[in-house]
């Protein structure tokens, strides 16, 4: 059985422009001890998937149907306080910008203690110990807890959040954006030590951020997400592979790497539609260059293309036609002067 | 600078103050339609003005001028009757008129002082928080010493000093409240400084005077607004205190003017509530009204006040 | 040899901090040392990459070329000439030459102007253009230079109308207008979503080199240097510490911290084998500045000399490399 199951969820919200559909309809789960990247660009919706889950959205948010179910639990359907009761217990949140996550004014260790006597009920002794065994467990030295926040570096506030969501043991983590603040061997350093730590404590890891690689150095399953939508998802290695989505395969040659042969890089033209008026058809169909007529009027599903991996395109079937095609068809569509220059000898 | 630049330079500038006062005008209705004091405010000012302007008309009787009974007698002291609704003070003067005149000094003093506020404020927060170094520390510790004064024996010692007129209690207003536009102008500066766009400014090649007013100042003067809305009440507020204490100018009648005539022949003492109950009334609801416009005001600049 | 465009010599800045009434009670002024001595030219034609993580110094070496910040010491000079004491005229001919594209497009340009505004005052200020029809014009050209067509139709919008993209495009097509010999870019895409970062990188390599630009990049991503510089120097607290072709310097990094950088990149492709980077993650303070190497606390390879003694930029296999690890004939500036 999954972990987490999340099912058709929708959230809506009510902006000044009107209702924005801003997650619709997304379903997936998460199996116990799996890690899942939910990738996207900005306004794609994955952070309010993420704050849908763990029920602290907005004020002007709505969840206007689907379920969230834990363990079996819809969490959707609990009252407040236990919903409240599974949040740190058995989910817990590593927010983004976790660094202002930290009281400013109290010791790491206090604050620390404080979370872990309040939902854990433990003694402070006790929860002291913990502290301290989650602090070296994260890298931190043990000592590091008499410290005020404003005392670490960026790395090591990322840490103490980190150990500060493992406090309680929980099953499932969500991180938001964990690394994104981070200059480059922070990051490297950080991302090993949740890759260490899903290993020794067998915990599940729901990881949202806009970073492809950082769900290629962490993730066992990824979900692309575009205008609030799963458009495609699967085992890490199948998605990066062999993509099924043409915006998937878009993103593969959008940004520029470090260690790939690239000739150069291939946009993706035009932008996200407006989720205040979204469109009748497939949301990613103006910036497609696959695009049929179906695809303007027919939002598709998500349906298996088997082995596990999942595509929301009409012409999913000829993906593998289409990913020899997508760089050339992609430049095509962008109107890239660039593809007809050649590149200078450096 | 080329006829032709002017073409251009000229047109745009236009725009833009066109653009700042509809961008103010449409601010000021959507803070009526968001606030519902806020609209109070502005309709009680909207009906002042009306009545500044139309008070030649409205005014049954010139209010310096002396009734007399049909008997030759001055009309004093009479109660509130129809040919005098609010009745008239103890020289025979028709009280309502008064008040409706009244109306012109309040305005003035409020809006001209404001205004001044307003132009005095920004300017010294806007050199003192770009220029910053030696000029900031002058012109800051100018304000303290503003901040510093007792306000109102002040602004008397100031009218006292430079004669009792109303221009010159403009003046005074002006330069006792421009510190807080002040300060506040000068803090938003010194942040917006740091912005990019202030920067590109500085690449493109525009000049300090050039960064300070295109650039800067159309993003702080929403501010200086604010505060200047704020001076407003105030001013007329200290109008009316030192026309009370019989500072003001003796030649205009304002509503302090009338407390202060009817304090002095004792009209509290035979209780004529209709003579100094309606400036008092007219004083409250002025100063009212500009608090609650700022305050609907804030709250649109600054939306975490709103209430949860 | 040409005489290069631009030649930073032994570039120093220094901020002093205002701590609280303590510590002026207690006395210590801090001094954060930002810059502590960077030198390199470049050349006409030339992109030039300046990688480094957060706090290396970078983004204030472009402010120092754009002079919106004075050096503490060492000199600029843009075309053999220093430009410390640029004022009135001079000044504003090198700012046409010497342009700048933001980091955050959200904030570069004035919320309270329109795009055509916005973008009429560089060419006021120049006194570009004959008449204002003829500047209307230009401007129409640099939108739709910047693929932002019909560019009418972004006239009279306000930045908050526009996406990250289109105002980053805007921001370019501004800068060009002015036609600018330099252009100074500090981290140009790292605030924009990643499926439109291609389309603005694709922008700049093809407008620069249609205008014959000289360019300076900033990014702490080696990727981006690497897909548009021909030259990368990474810094470190405030200095250099390599500088060469980018194929080199990223390819086959010489300076331990370089290497370290290069490997601490997460890679796209899942199949690729992780790195693992042996350098202590605890970023060290400009506050205080090292004797030796700046490098030297985290450096996996740290020997008693780099404690000492600051190892000046030496020629090593095509690149210049300050590390005691390497022997070579030392630079003289």
């Amino acid at each position: 059985m999954a972990l987490l199951d999340v099912e058709r969820l929708s959230v809506e919200y009510q902006t000044l422009q009107g209702t924005v559909r801003a997650v619709r309809d997304v379903s997936f789960s998460l199996p116990p001890g799996r890690a899942l990247g939910l990738v996207g660009e900005s306004g794609c919706g994955k952070t309010t998937l993420a704050r849908a889950l763990i029920g602290v959205l907005p004020r002007n948010a709505r969840i206007t149907e689907g379920a969230v179910r834990f363990e079996g639990t819809d969490l959707l359907r609990l009252p407040a306080d236990q919903f409240n009761d599974y949040r740190w217990r058995r989910i817990a949140m590593v927010p983004q910008a976790a660094m202002d996550s930290l009281d400013p004014v109290q010791r790491v260790g206090d604050q620390m203690v404080e979370t872990i006597v309040l939902r854990g009920n433990l003694t402070r002794a006790a929860a002291a110990d913990r502290a301290r065994e989650l602090f070296a467990m994260v890298g931190l030295q043990p000592d590091r807890l008499r410290l005020y926040p404003h005392e670490l570096s960026g790395g090591m506030k990322q840490r103490a959040v980190i150990a500060m969501a493992l406090a309680l043991r929980p099953p499932l983590v969500i991180a938001d954006e964990p690394v994104t603040a981070l200059d480059v061997i922070v990051q490297h350093q950080v991302l090993q030590t949740l890759r260490d730590l899903r290993e020794a404590l067998g915990v599940s890891l729901l990881l949202i951020t806009h970073d492809i690689s950082v769900v290629a150095s962490l993730c066992d399953d990824v979900a692309v997400m575009y205008a609030g939508r799963i458009v495609e998802s699967g085992t890490v290695r199948q998605v990066f592979a062999e993509p099924r989505h043409p915006y998937t395969m878009g993103l593969r040659n959008a940004f520029p790497s470090l260690r790939a042969e690239q000739e150069h890089l291939v946009p993706i033209e035009g932008y996200p539609p407006d989720l205040a008026h979204p469109p009748q058809g497939c949301a990613f169909t103006a910036r497609c260059p696959f695009a049929i007529p179906r695809c303007w009027e027919e939002d598709p599903v998500l349906r298996a293309e088997g082995d596990g991996q999942e595509a929301a395109c009409h012409r999913a079937h000829e993906a593998p036609v289409l990913r020899v095609q997508a760089a050339e068809a992609f430049a095509r569509l962008a109107g890239d002067e660039i593809r007809s220059a050649p590149r200078e000898a450096c | 600078m080329s006829d032709a630049e002017r073409t251009l330079t000229l047109p745009t500038r236009w725009s833009q103050a066109a653009s700042s006062w509809r961008d103010a005008l449409g601010t000021l209705a959507v803070v009526a339609r968001r606030d519902r004091f806020a609209l109070v405010g502005i309709i009680i000012y909207v009906a002042f003005f009306a009545i500044a302007l139309l008070s030649p008309v409205l005014a049954p009787y010139n209010p310096q001028e002396l009734n007399y009974l049909p008997g030759g007698d001055v009309a004093a002291n009479l109660p509130p009757s129809l040919s005098h609704p609010m009745g008239t003070t103890n020289l025979g003067r028709d009280i309502f008129s008064q008040l409706l005149y009244g109306s012109r000094a309040a305005l003035m003093v409020g809006f001209v002082a404001a205004l001044g506020v307003v132009i005095l404020g920004t300017l010294v927060g806007l050199v003192a928080g770009y220029y910053g170094g030696w000029v900031d520390t002058v012109l800051m510790r100018l304000a303290d010493v503003a901040f510093g004064v007792p306000f109102l024996p002040m602004a008397i010692v100031l009218v006292a000093f430079l004669g009792p007129n109303i221009w010159n209690v403009v003046l005074v207003m002006t330069l006792l409240l421009w510190r807080d536009t002040g300060r506040i102008i000068r803090a938003q500066v010194l942040s917006l400084r740091e912005r990019s766009y202030i920067e590109a400014a500085r690449v493109l090649g525009a000049s300090h005077t050039r960064t300070m007013f295109v650039h800067i100042a159309p993003n702080v003067l929403p501010l200086s607004f604010l505060y200047g809305s704020l001076a407003i009440g105030w001013a007329i507020l200290t109008e009316a205190s030192i026309s009370f204490l019989g500072f003001g100018d003796p030649n205009v009648i304002s509503w302090g003017f009338m407390l202060q005539d009817a304090y002095n022949s004792q009209a509290l003492a035979r209780q004529a509530f209709h003579w100094f109950v309606p400036p008092g009334v007219c004083i409250m609801l002025a100063v009212m009204a500009g608090f609650f416009i700022s305050r609907g005001y804030e709250e649109l600049l600054f939306p975490r006040l709103r209430r949860r | 040899m040409l005489m290069p465009m631009l030649e930073v010599a032994n570039l120093q800045k220094h901020y002093t901090l205002h701590g609280g009434m303590m510590a002026s009670v207690f006395g210590g002024r801090r001094v954060v040392h930002a810059l502590n001595g960077v030198s390199f030219n470049v050349e006409q034609g030339q992109s030039l990459g300046l990688a480094g993580e957060s706090g290396c110094g970078k983004t204030t070496t472009a402010k120092l070329i754009l002079k919106l910040l004075r050096p503490t010491s060492g000199a600029i000079r843009f075309a053999g000439r220093d430009i410390s004491d640029l004022e009135g005229a001079d000044l504003l001919g090198y700012r046409r030459q010497v342009q700048f594209v933001f980091q955050n497009p959200y904030e570069a340009l004035n919320p309270r102007f329109t795009i055509l505004r916005a973008m009429l005052e560089p060419l006021v200020i120049h006194g570009i253009g004959a008449s204002a029809l003829n500047r209307v014009e230009r401007v129409a050209d640099a939108l739709r230079q910047v693929h932002l067509d019909p560019p009418e139709a972004f006239f009279m919008k306000y930045p908050h109308h526009l996406s990250g993209g289109q105002l980053q495009r805007v921001v370019i097509a501004r800068a060009l207008l002015v036609e600018p010999r330099l252009l100074v870019a500090d981290e140009p895409v790292s605030m924009l979503d990643v499926s439109v970062r291609a389309g603005v990188l694709n922008l700049m390599r093809d407008l620069t080199r249609r205008h014959g630009l000289t360019t300076i990049y900033i990014s702490h991503d080696l990727a981006l240097i690497r897909y548009m510089c021909t030259t990368t120097a990474v810094m470190y607290l405030g200095t250099i510490c390599e500088i060469g072709s980018t194929a080199e310097v990223i390819g086959r990094p010489k300076h331990p911290y370089t290497q370290a950088l290069v490997a601490a990149v997460p890679d796209p492709d899942p199949t690729r084998a992780e790195r693992v980077v042996k350098i202590s993650d605890t970023v060290p303070t400009p506050l205080h500045i090292p004797v030796g190497c700046p490098f030297a606390d985290r450096c996996p390879m740290v020997m008693d000399i780099c404690r000492t003694v600051r190892p000046a930029l030496r020629a090593i296999e095509g690149v210049r490399v300050a590390c005691h690890l390497y022997e070579g004939p030392e630079e003289v500036h």
